[in-house]
């Protein structure tokens, strides 16, 4: 709880410390509930059309358990398209994708722009509705409550959506998206709708739990700075096909603004930019 | 404690719900100025009654039982025709709403009839049923019908897809995706519907009641109209007009009650 507050607080630069990480490690190691390892993804000859529009033309595509996974491009490249194929939400044209094993429908979750709350339920109602099955369950609600204080949020747990900020309102988004403990969490450009700095503050808390939970992340993103400050691994998807699939190689904690950061991205973007000049 | 945490309380003790009291004001004045304009002589007490000869009137007539009687009939088959029409409406509404098929089949037909004037049916009900209850009964239903039934589908259909989908990858089955998404996301609207009804419901049966009928608050005043008795026509007026606020009144506390999350809701 303390550890998720810090975000909001001065010291949120604290948080990429190892100290602050070792800390973290320690104290998930010593309690029972250790964090489920990620789902490895291999995705082969992936296509999808939507009518006459080939939006991706065979993606292939290996993501190794627990690595987190930034895809950029342009609008309209298919990147939301690929996500959305992952979650299970659109019909596969042709290919296939595979997790290594068989999979709940629990352990893959999506986390979207909107952040698609139910004005009518309290925010923690709203986060149980994340638990799929196990709703019902006499825990539900202290398991929502226990995500929900991860999120910083455990005051606001009696309150209607309506009265949350919109950085509040997607960081119960989150809390929904985390409660079932996914192993593959895809999120949609989460944080798109946000100001700058409430963008800020929750690329860390995303950074946070994904290290916490140690899920698989996939994150589509326009904003090629947010990838490189995230992943492990940045694809850039060019008209249906991964065009870049860059390594980022840049130790945590990385810092906003580094130099060794903004070398990476003024690559990725001349990459963009080049192919759009085309 | 402070005096600042003491002053709130003690002040809202003293005013209990100033606001509760402002809705009156206008009404109350309208009652003092027609008073005061019927004692005076300036409007004459064959065309309009003073509010205490109404009072008197329905007075005399609450004493005879004759009143209750009337509003008592009245109230029966407007709650009746209501709960018949809108509960037809209601499940109309959510079979097209939530069916593509039931939508085909029967949409198109309910629309065609909501374009006749339920009232123009008068003499064809008449001819069916008499002035028997079930007239009366029939025209209320009828009219409750539409606006129930247009609401509840306009309800569901702009229920957001987006919350939707988000119920179904969350693993909500179509039950449950009712209960927790669709019908609290039609709410409003089937509200919105219920105030129209309630509208209709009491036109409706006035119509009906003063055209066909051996009791009631319609008939009262058609028999006091025979008689000339003014004040009892004014006072079936009057006695519409505070039962409609009444139904208005229920449904808003109704609307309070279960969408106390709508942000139009909070204070």
């Amino acid at each position: 709880m303390q550890q998720a507050l810090r975000f909001l607080g001065p010291e949120a630069e604290a948080v990429d410390h190892p100290d602050f990480i070792e800390q973290a490690r320690l104290a998930r190691d010593g309690s029972d509930d250790a964090p489920h390892r990620g789902l490895p993804l291999t995705i082969r000859g992936l296509r999808k059309s939507f009518g006459s529009n080939e939006v991706l033309r065979g993606i292939d595509l290996h993501i190794p358990a627990g690595q987190f996974v930034a895809i950029v491009g342009r609008s309209g490249c298919g990147k939301s398209t690929l996500l959305r194929l992952i979650a299970g939400l659109e019909k596969i044209d042709a290919g296939s994708i595979s997790f290594g094993e068989e999979t709940r429908p629990e352990d893959v979750r999506v986390m979207f722009q909107e952040p698609r709350l139910l004005p009518w339920a309290r925010v923690l109602s709203n986060v149980e509705v994340g638990l799929g099955r196990d709703r019902g369950s006499p825990d539900a609600q202290s398991r929502a409550a226990k995500a929900l204080a991860e999120v910083g949020l455990d005051e606001k747990r009696g309150d209607w959506p309506a009265v949350l900020s919109g950085g509040q309102k997607q960081r119960v988004a989150l809390a929904r998206a985390l409660v079932s403990q996914p192993r593959i969490l895809a999120f949609d450009e989460p944080l798109g709708a946000l100001d700058a700095l409430t963008r800020i503050s929750m690329q860390r808390m995303l950074g946070q739990v994904w290290r916490d939970q140690a899920f698989t992340a996939i994150l589509v993103t326009h904003d090629v700075s947010e990838a490189v400050a995230l992943a492990d691994r940045v694809l850039v998807i060019e008209e249906g096909r991964i065009a870049h699939d860059i390594n980022v190689d840049i130790a945590r904690p990385r810092r906003r603004g580094s130099a060794d950061l903004a070398a990476l991205e003024g690559s990725i973007l001349r990459d963009l930019l080049q192919t759009t000049d085309e | 404690m402070s005096l600042i945490e003491v002053l709130p309380r003690v002040r809202s003790w003293r005013l209990p719900r100033p606001d509760g009291l402002i809705q009156w004001i206008v009404p109350l004045a309208i009652l003092l100025l027609w008073q005061i304009a019927c004692v005076t002589g300036f409007v004459s007490s064959r065309v309009l009654p003073a509010p205490s000869d109404v009072a008197v009137a329905g007075w005399k007539l609450l004493l005879s039982g004759e009143l209750e009687r009337n509003i008592w009939v009245s109230f029966w088959r407007a709650s009746v025709g209501f709960v018949i029409g809108g509960g037809i409406g209601f499940a109309f509404g959510l079979a097209n709403g939530l069916s593509q098929l039931s939508s085909k089949l029967t949409d198109t037909t309910l629309q065609m009839v909501r374009n006749i004037p339920h009232l123009a049916l008068i003499p064809l009900v008449i001819l069916w049923f008499g002035i028997d209850e079930s007239a009366k009964l029939f025209l209320v239903a009828l009219g409750v019908f539409f606006p129930i039934y247009l609401n509840t589908l306009h309800g569901i259909r702009t229920v957001d897809p987006q919350l939707i989908e988000m119920g179904r990858i969350y693993g909500m089955r179509d039950g449950e995706l009712f209960r927790r998404v669709i019908f609290p996301g039609a709410l409003p609207s089937i509200f919105v519907g219920l105030r129209f009804a309630l509208g209709i419901m009491w036109l409706t049966l006035i119509v009906a009641e003063t055209i066909a009928a051996s009791s009631g608050l319609g008939y009262m005043a058609m028999q006091a109209r025979e008689f000339m008795q003014i004040d009892v026509v004014v006072l079936s007026i009057l006695i519409y007009a505070l039962l409609g606020k009444l139904a208005d009144s229920a449904s808003r506390a109704l609307e309070r009650l279960t969408l106390s999350w709508h942000p139009a809701f909070q204070k």
